[in-house]
């Protein structure tokens, strides 16, 4: 109602509802809620029903990446939260280097993902190779869900990561600044929320044994 | 009439003392899981990644500040959710195969 922004600087009259775009965005999210909270109840039942399958499959995780990437996804959820108080305070140069210490960030979640999924294939175990075939039926439904989970959680990184580039390049073009800013804000949201999946997909699949 | 954004920013300090709750929650759950607490674990790790989330949702994604129509739709989609598990696990454990 009352935040509907008006941009002067454009010939036709723009007007940007936030408070649309942003619960647009939150929408969204409940989509991908949903998305993840489908597959965490599928892992949920096959634990109650394979629970000794889960138990020796989950001991093939490694905790330590696990628990790496968890202190990294955190740090870069405070980092983006931080550019978007940088933008609101007219800080361009620090908001652009907050996004880009996410960006890292990102990249060093990638790399750990890199390795973890590289010794799971020096072990083949993966999805549809001999070893996993011959597995428990437990311990193929572990790998498998291991494998959809973090694998669509490491898709959503790589989106998050494309979404933060496109905001840290209007930031520095001016597009996005104090006045304007639902994007970026839209965009920090999206990564929170990939910390927030990563909260659960932690402790479910790397810590409990 | 006014409700400009800049109503709501965010300190810097605010946002890293939300990131050393954060750590300090992750390093219990670990260690919750180390110790072992029997068939309390799994729902003590849980506890705590719900404890957890509710941060992330409050302070990082700044629900504290919003509109109480997008607080009550998120909370309305999380109460969703925890009944659609429910439901789920009472069709778990009470079918009859």
């Amino acid at each position: 109602m009352s935040t509907t922004e008006h941009s002067e600087h454009s010939e036709h009259s723009e007007y940007i509802d936030v408070e649309t775009g942003k619960m647009g965005m939150w929408l969204f999210l409940f989509t991908e809620l949903f998305l993840f909270g489908g597959l965490f109840i599928v892992y949920a039942v096959m634990r109650a029903r394979y629970g000794e399958d889960f138990h020796h499959a989950a001991l093939e995780l490694n905790a330590f990446i696990g628990a790496t990437n968890t202190v990294v996804l955190l740090v870069s959820s405070m980092t983006v939260a931080m550019s978007l108080t940088a933008i609101q305070k007219s800080q361009k140069n620090l908001a652009i280097g907050l996004i880009f210490v996410t960006l890292l960030l990102a990249i060093v979640f990638m790399i750990n993902k890199y390795f973890e999924y590289g010794h799971k294939f020096e072990l083949h175990l993966y999805p549809g190779s001999d070893v996993m075939r011959n597995l428990p039926h437990g311990e193929i439904m572990f790998f498998g869900l291991y494998f959809l989970m973090t694998g669509l959680h490491l898709f959503h990184v790589v989106v998050g990561g494309i979404l933060l580039t496109i905001v840290m390049l209007r930031v520095k073009s001016g597009k996005i600044n104090k006045e304007h800013f639902l994007l970026h804000e839209n965009g920090a949201l999206y990564w929170h929320l990939v910390d927030l999946i990563w909260i659960f997909l932690f402790p479910l699949l790397y810590l409990i044994t | 009439m006014e409700d400009h954004h800049d109503n709501h920013v965010t300190s810097y300090a605010q946002n890293f003392k939300v990131l050393l709750v954060l750590l300090l929650l992750t390093i219990s759950t670990i260690l919750v899981v180390k110790l072992d607490l029997g068939h309390f674990t799994v729902a003590m790790a849980l506890f705590l990644a719900s404890v957890k989330t509710t941060i992330v949702l409050t302070y990082f994604m700044h629900l504290k500040g919003e509109k109480l129509i997008l607080r009550l739709m998120v909370g309305g989609v999380f109460l969703l959710f925890a009944i659609i598990v429910i439901i789920t696990f009472i069709d778990y454990y009470f079918r009859i195969i």
